[in-house]
């Protein structure tokens, strides 16, 4: 068994699990926050994607012992109180999802992908960083959109954009 | 995934010993291991995490020499400034591995040790002859990688850093496996005083190799042109539903094209 | 109520609970006790078991329980059964073989489940489940269709002599021959309709829980329609009674018809729960999803188009084989048959057609309906046909179509369909505007200076939702009605809940169906609230397929609002003194037309259930029921132009330009429609390009059972979309509605691969159009 302590979403947790768990596992059973997905097995639809230490990660691929220790944001941290984050008010504002299971981490790669081009996005770079996230209802389209709107509404200091991801 | 230990090492000393216990794998980034571990095909009864070792952090660029730590993330050799002056091919490699989230994860020195036959690393390692360095002794890159996830690493053997002198050109071009997105064909070449080295991965059906025929070709004249009509035999080539030895083939010489124009600016 | 009404671009009502983390899936649900279960499966594509034993799987850590297909049987659990009778050309009724939720002597695909483990946790049922020791006895498989129905194949079933399930036809077979005869032109085309896996991001997932106390079962499931999945778990499965068992499917992460079906988990489930008194969670892995949801397509067909000497066609004949896997899934056999045959006219006046359907049994994940559902099958067999004639006649592909498009209505196809209403010209000359066709041959040089291979293709398509008038299709076979029920409750101080049998996993019911209400009452869309998918609260649904939820949907909704309407004119009337015809209903209020009297719907609803000063003999409340029965078949149709640029070195195809131009009726809400859109032309671009589920033929194994061999389109192998609507309202349903959420997936294919085509100067070239099949193609055109 391991003892696991993190800082998730501001708050400092701590639980004592199987060395086996995986941190989604974690976040979601003994947490609560099911708003972290499973979608696949191998490491590649990104459903899964949180933030640890301020770094889009796929939490179905790391142990929640190898994340001890650590600060995580989740889809539930990123808005402040009923403040959505601009990546989420974009992505509702642009019809960026249709049944929501990819949302959560669509949205944590997005808020990623835009801190990491302070400079702004273009399309093209927006579809070649979304390689690690699959959608099987929108077709993408207005997922680009919405990333795209942020990531200009961000730059543009709106929303809660100064923000930390 | 099977019942497994966790442990956690501090150093390196403190890593090799944990990592004496029976059937004990290190892990990195674990973008590898951790998802053979979830489907089961890998059941090591101990993991002894490398991640927070500070001596296996870092890049170090004097002159032309480069060397980097195994614990360094793709992402955090994408973005070097260091590796970017000397060999910026090695920069386009990194920043092509996976996907933004496996590049935050993935290590250069896990990559290496598991020697996918898919992997785009062990080519630039091969091409660029690089030294693996390890706890215990240096290995040249010619004799390290052996085959399909198989390495000169002995039982217990870490890899601390990987370490080459920057060519005086070279790029990198992969078409990737439209699925998995790994090489299905990846083609580094590396040019040093005129002799010229071309690594293939994602091909081969024994893993990353060197091509004859490219170098060859390149040697005479590093141009795309030079590969005009060049043809590298199927023989040896993996074949499987996503691409024929004879494909395969195709696009090593297409790929070794693009990584000259690359290297050529 | 522009603003928040019909044809409003509204943002989503539900988007609030998914961006925040915060939705509901079945595998978020925790009951007190729960457990979880995982399923032993077969590795054999094709075996008997010769026994199962349990003990040492028993004895493991944190196991509560391991079942058995046996202990199932004994149970009186029910074989799964396939809901549409069809009947061979020579009368005899399809021939189903048994399918057990849990295998007992022998198993018929790799995933076939065997067992079922139930212990503490997930890990701790895997870990049990390897112990469970079967023991197998190999037999031959069979993959392919075509090589099933040959002599000597392996047999699947005793009830299917030679895997023939049914040998169907229909149309007019000496009229169709009749016609090829003297045709001036016989184009002749073999296709094949690669196999596809749905892929759902949401895996599948089950809570069974079994309350002892009240002898009730509760299920969620992934479920595009629990109310079916509850008739038929009470009806042909045993694992309830109706009254005793609840069904609910929550928030569901996509279905593209691979959730409509009742598959073994969901009941082995429910059973299991009542076996071990624990509730039982099951939820898929990927490789799970793979391997034992309901693959879609598979079809392999030979097709004879007959031109006379003025490019008309005159015959259509077509001679398929269908792949149906090793079982018959829920609604597998309308597939091939009457989602299929029927839309071989497509948009054209062909006087005569003939269809020949052949369903066999193999060795594979069972096949049923997936994104189009037969449709695609149709339009990509017809459009690829129209697209090869017009390049053997020498002719414009696009003239050759509009040649021979139906411009009457209503038609009467020779295949049943009775098309009610449509402009395929329209369609046709919006999407060549759009795609600037006529500067085609500019861009096609530009790219040939670059190295690059440009071709452009188009796809006129038509396609058949809301299925369909219940008479009609129990004529067919179905074993349903294919109504839709509302239940429209204005609460007593003016709020408004719906409920219906429609059931959302992405479509957006929840603003669309408010909108409705917003548009008719003049209430705010904040006040309306729509209640779905839980057997207990909405009393009967037939669920969300076949792109029904607007046609069907709403127009009981629709019918179920002028039913409270009507009360409340009464009301209205008799508060103000008025007369029932001077009462008008806008801005949230119910008036009387001319006066400054009105009474808001809050005040009107209070009056309704106080009632205090109700019309004489008027019972209280406002609260009315609608049940809807189409009365046709609705057709969308549009033309879709791809554009593509081949690089000659890799084979690899960009699609640089798609056009989409549909005319789906009445829109609700554009922007919500545009979605649909967007997400079916991915689909169909990935079946076109990158979708392929392939069996090794020999084991019977599936190559293609993860992520790492089956290409799912990601952002960067699709474009953004050029999409237009043109809309000429459906006749056939109170708001004119036709149905958009499978067109993208139906139009697209033979769009794309008649442009890769075009740009490769050949025409052979199957789907998916993967790199090495057009550079593969590229290289054998050159040759010759």
């Amino acid at each position: 068994m391991s003892d696991v302590s993190l800082v998730v979403n501001g708050k400092a947790v701590r639980g004592t699990v199987e060395d086996r768990t995986l941190l989604v596992q974690f976040l979601r059973e003994n947490l609560g926050l099911t708003g972290t997905h499973v979608g696949c097995d191998t490491s590649q639809c990104g459903a899964c994607v949180v933030h640890v230490d301020g770094k889009a990660v796929k939490s179905c691929t790391m142990l929640a012992a190898q994340a001890s220790g650590s600060t995580v944001v989740t889809i539930e941290g990123l808005a402040e109180g009923s403040e959505l984050h601009p990546v989420q008010a974009a992505f509702r504002d642009n019809h960026g999802l249709q049944c929501g299971f990819c949302t959560p981490g669509m949205i944590m790669a997005a808020v990623d992908m835009i801190g990491r081009h302070p400079a702004g996005l273009d399309e093209p770079t927006v579809r070649a960083e979304l390689e690690g996230n699959i959608c099987r209802c929108t077709g993408y389209h207005n997922i680009v959109k919405a990333i795209l709107a942020a990531s200009q509404t961000m730059a543009a200091g709106g929303g809660a954009a100064s923000r930390a991801a | 995934m099977y019942s497994v230990s966790y442990q956690r090492a501090g150093t390196i000393a403190e890593a090799a010993k944990l990592l004496e216990a029976g059937d004990a794998a290190a892990l990195s980034g674990g973008m590898t291991l951790i998802p053979a571990m979830k489907t089961r095909l890998s059941a090591p009864s101990t993991i002894v995490d490398l991640r927070h070792i500070p001596a296996l952090k870092g890049i170090r660029a004097t002159g032309r020499r480069v060397t980097i730590a195994a614990a360094t993330t793709h992402a955090e050799v994408a973005a070097s400034a260091e590796v970017k002056g000397v060999c910026p091919a090695l920069c386009h490699l990194a920043a092509h591995i996976g996907d933004p989230h496996v590049r935050h994860m993935g290590t250069i020195g896990g990559s290496v040790a598991n020697n996918d036959p898919a992997a785009d690393y062990p080519a630039a390692l091969l091409a660029m002859e690089a030294t693996i360095v390890t706890n215990k002794r240096d290995i040249a890159a010619d004799q390290f990688f052996k085959g399909l996830f198989e390495t000169a690493l002995e039982e217990g053997e870490i890899i601390t850093a990987v370490t080459f002198e920057a060519p005086d050109q070279a790029g990198y071009a992969k078409f990737p496996n439209p699925a998995s997105r790994y090489a299905m064909t990846g083609v580094f070449v590396a040019r040093r005083s005129g002799q010229v080295r071309a690594a293939v991965t994602g091909a081969g059906d024994d893993g990353v190799f060197r091509s004859a025929e490219v170098e060859t070709a390149l040697s005479r004249s590093f141009d795309p042109a030079a590969l005009q009509g060049v043809s590298v035999p199927a023989g040896n080539l993996m074949g499987d539903i996503h691409a024929s030895p004879e494909y395969r083939a195709n696009l090593i010489v297409v790929m070794a094209k693009r990584a000259v124009a690359q290297a050529n600016g | 109520m522009g603003m928040e009404g019909v044809g409003a671009r509204v943002t989503r009502k539900e988007d609030k609970r998914f961006i925040t983390g915060l939705g509901r899936f079945v595998d978020d649900m925790v009951v007190p006790g729960m457990k979880h279960a995982v399923f032993v499966r077969s590795p054999h594509a094709h075996a008997g078991i010769t026994s199962v034993d349990v003990t040492r799987a028993e004895t493991m850590p944190g196991v509560i329980g391991v079942l058995t297909g046996r202990q199932l049987k004994a149970d009186g659990i029910g074989n799964l059964i396939c809901g549409w009778m069809i009947h061979s050309k020579d009368g005899t009724p399809m021939k189903m073989g048994a399918w057990s939720p849990l295998a007992v002597d022998r198993v018929r695909y790799v995933g076939d489940a065997v067992a079922v483990v139930v212990a503490d946790t997930r890990a701790q049922a895997r870990d049990a489940a390897e112990a469970v020791d079967i023991a197998y006895e190999e037999k031959d498989a069979v993959t392919s269709a075509v090589r099933a129905l040959e002599p000597g194949a392996p047999q699947l079933h005793p009830e299917a002599e030679n895997n023939l399930i049914f040998d169907w036809s229909l149309g007019d077979l000496a009229a169709t021959d009749a016609a090829i005869a003297r045709a001036a032109h016989v184009t002749r085309m073999h296709i094949v309709n690669n196999r596809l896996v749905p892929n759902a991001m949401e895996p599948r997932a089950a809570l069974g829980h079994y309350n002892r106390a009240e002898d009730h079962t509760t299920c969620w499931t992934t479920s595009q329609n629990p109310h079916v999945a509850r008739l038929v778990m009470s009806a042909f499965y045993n694992v309830a009674p109706e009254n005793k068992l609840r069904v609910i499917a929550p928030d569901v992460g996509g279905g593209f018809g691979s959730k409509i079906f009742i598959y073994p988990e969901e009941v082995v489930c429910c059973w299991a729960s009542k076996k071990t008194n624990v509730p039982v969670k099951w939820v898929a892995d990927r490789t799970e999803s793979f391997l034992t949801d309901a693959h879609g397509r598979d079809h392999v067909s030979e097709v004879e188009m007959a031109f006379d000497a003025d490019n008309r066609i005159i015959g259509l004949k077509v001679d398929t084989i269908a792949n149906f896997g090793a079982y018959m899934s829920l609604f597998s056999s309308s597939v091939p048959t009457y989602l299929y045959a029927t839309l071989l006219s497509g948009q054209y006046d062909i006087p005569a057609i003939h269809a020949n359907v052949r369903a066999v049994y193999t060795n594979t994940a069972p096949v049923d309906a997936y994104r189009g559902a037969g449709r695609p099958e149709a339009t990509y067999l017809l459009e690829r046909t129209m697209e090869t004639a017009a390049r053997e006649l020498g002719v414009s592909p696009a003239e050759l179509r509009r040649k021979n498009f139906i411009t009457e209505f209503p038609h009467q196809t020779p295949v049943i369909m009775n098309y009610d209403a449509g402009d395929y010209a329209v369609s046709l000359d919006a999407a060549m505007n759009a795609a600037d066709y006529q500067g085609f041959a500019a861009r096609k040089a530009e790219a040939a200076a670059r190295g690059k291979l440009r071709g452009i293709g188009m796809s006129s398509y038509i396609e058949a939702c809301g299925i369909a008038p219940s008479a009609a299709v129990g004529s067919l076979g179905a074993g349903v009605g294919l109504w839709e029920s509302a239940e429209v409750r204005v609460n007593a101080v003016g709020t408004i809940e719906v409920l219906t049998g429609s059931h959302s996993h992405g479509q957006g019911h929840e603003t669309t169906f408010a909108q409705l209400v917003t548009q008719r009452l003049g209430v705010p869309l904040d006040s309306v609230s729509i209640v779905h998918g839980d057997t207990d609260k909405v009393q009967m649904g037939m669920g969300t397929y076949g792109s029904r939820s607007g046609a069907v949907g709403m127009s009981a909704i629709s019918k179920a609002l002028d039913k409270v309407e009507a009360k409340a004119r009464k009301i209205a009337a008799h508060l103000m003194e008025a007369d029932e015809g001077d009462i008008v209903i806008e801005d949230g209020a119910l008036k009387v037309a001319g006066t400054d009297k009105s009474v808001p719907w809050f005040q009107l609803a209070l009056a309704a259930y106080t009632a205090h000063n109700l019309p004489a003999g008027m019972e209280p409340g406002l609260k009315e029921t609608a049940f809807y029965d189409p009365s046709n078949f609705t057709f969308p149709a549009g033309c879709y132009i791809c554009e593509v640029e081949i690089d000659p070195d890799t084979g690899h195809t960009a699609i640089v330009q798609f056009v989409a131009a549909d005319d789906f009726g009445n829109i609700i809400n554009p922007m919500i429609v545009e979605g649909q859109v967007h997400g079916g032309i991915a689909q169909g671009v990935g079946q076109a390009l990158l979708e392929g589920c392939h069996y090794d033929p020999a084991s019977g194994q599936l190559l293609t059972a993860s992520y790492m061999d089956y290409t799912m389109p990601r952002a960067g192998d699709v474009p953004s979309f050029q999409i237009s609507t043109s809309n000429t309202p459906c006749p056939g349903n109170p708001l004119g509605m036709k149905g958009c959420g499978e067109a993208g997936a139906i139009g697209s294919p033979p769009a794309v691969i008649n442009a890769i085509t075009d740009a490769i100067g050949s025409n052979d070239l199957s789907m998916p159009a993967t790199s090495e099949r057009v550079w593969a193609a590229l290289k054998a055109a050159t040759r010759h």
